[in-house]
């Protein structure tokens, strides 16, 4: 059985406005995040940090962003101090 | 098209969830155990879970004509109470003989932690000891590039796994090539903004062709839909893929897993279906 895989017209016309739209999500989040007071978010910066992922060249832009927003030492750490993730790295902090 | 559901958190859903799933052609549900939303304070409490897993949810699916199975563990988020899991591990054996208790799972690593390490590790033992297939949870967003490494390193060590028993759940873009390269069988968890998306799902089916994979909602008590998989396979018929490969994502690959325990293949018929 083989994957049948259509143009990247007919790709644009299943997901362009979705896209669009999440970007526009994310454009409307950093203004937010601008428009309120208080101190800088480790969070924020993460996302700053990885947006311009999305303008390489190479096809695994998810991925790389994916990349950019994990956790990378090796080693298990001795403890958990939490059970919940944040979504950015936390070994910087 | 009938569809396999393969991690479903039932205990939290309602039965309207069962309706809508035997609608959408759902014919077999399976559930892990997984955290409750709270850490249970006894090992009975455990045992009452094991029991709803067992005895009530299969009961509750049947009146929608879906068959439930599920497999046994304690999760990753209460193994960070070594001593405790270690008591909770101990009763899960008394489950083991119920009929549709397929395997240990969904164990694993929650924030990559030494105590997690350990019981994840002796959840391996305990699943070869009873020669049960295994289904494994990764971590949630920036843990899981870590976790599933952890995982994967730590699953080298067992000589004697069979790999192909194993499938390692929740993969995402960055996850998925390590664990398929390693032997493993992946799942694509469809779990609103913090796992995959539908079209990610089927990006990645694209990219790295539909061998080992399979898709799950894991819908739960969190904001979640119990009919993702279905909606998927929706979602790759809108890209243009023929309907018996819809069928084999949807239906084959878990059925082929999951029929590694001879309590899915004797119980779960429906080689007919349409």
């Amino acid at each position: 059985m083989l994957l049948r895989m259509l143009s990247k017209r007919q790709i644009a016309d299943l997901h362009f406005l979705d896209a669009r739209c999440h970007l526009i999500d994310l454009a409307a989040f950093l203004d937010r995040i601008d428009r309120h007071q208080g101190e800088p978010d480790f969070r924020v910066a993460a996302l700053k940090a990885a947006i311009p992922l999305l303008l390489a060249e190479h096809p695994e832009r998810a991925k790389a962003i994916l990349d950019a927003l994990s956790d990378h030492p090796p080693a298990p750490i001795p403890a958990a101090t939490i059970q919940g993730a944040f979504g950015a790295p936390t070994s910087a902090l | 098209m009938h569809y396999i559901e393969p991690h479903a958190h039932m205990v939290s859903r309602t039965t309207d969830c069962y309706q809508s799933m035997a609608l959408a052609g759902c014919v077999a549900i399976c559930e892990p155990a997984f955290w409750a939303g709270f850490d249970r304070a006894s090992v009975e409490g455990f045992r009452d879970y094991y029991r709803q897993l067992t005895d009530y949810e299969p009961k509750r699916a049947a009146k929608f004509g879906i068959a439930h199975f599920c497999w046994l563990c304690i999760n990753p988020k209460e193994a960070e109470d070594a001593g405790f899991a270690r008591e909770v591990m101990a009763a899960i054996p008394e489950f083991l003989g119920c009929p549709t208790v397929l395997g240990i799972g969904e164990i694993g690593m929650n924030k990559n932690t030494r105590n997690e390490l350990a019981i994840f590790e002796e959840h391996v033992q305990l699943a070869l000891d009873h020669d049960l297939p295994i289904l494994i949870h990764t971590p949630h967003l920036e843990d899981k590039r870590k976790g599933t490494r952890l995982t994967l390193d730590a699953l080298a060590g067992f000589a004697k796994l069979d790999r192909g028993r194993v499938i390692i759940d929740h993969v995402e873009e960055h996850t998925v090539r390590m664990v398929l390269d390693q032997g493993y069988w992946a799942g694509m968890t469809l779990y609103p903004v913090t796992k995959c998306s539908l079209p990610r799902a089927v990006d990645i089916l694209e990219t790295l062709g539909t061998e080992r994979l399979w898709l799950n909602s894991a819908c739960d008590w969190g904001v979640s839909d119990p009919l993702a998989v279905p909606k998927c396979g929706l979602e790759m018929t809108r890209r243009g893929h023929p309907a018996d490969l819809v069928r084999k994502v949807l239906f084959e690959n878990p059925r082929r897993f999951l029929a590694q325990s001879p309590r899915f293949a004797g119980n779960f018929v429906s080689e007919a279906s349409p």
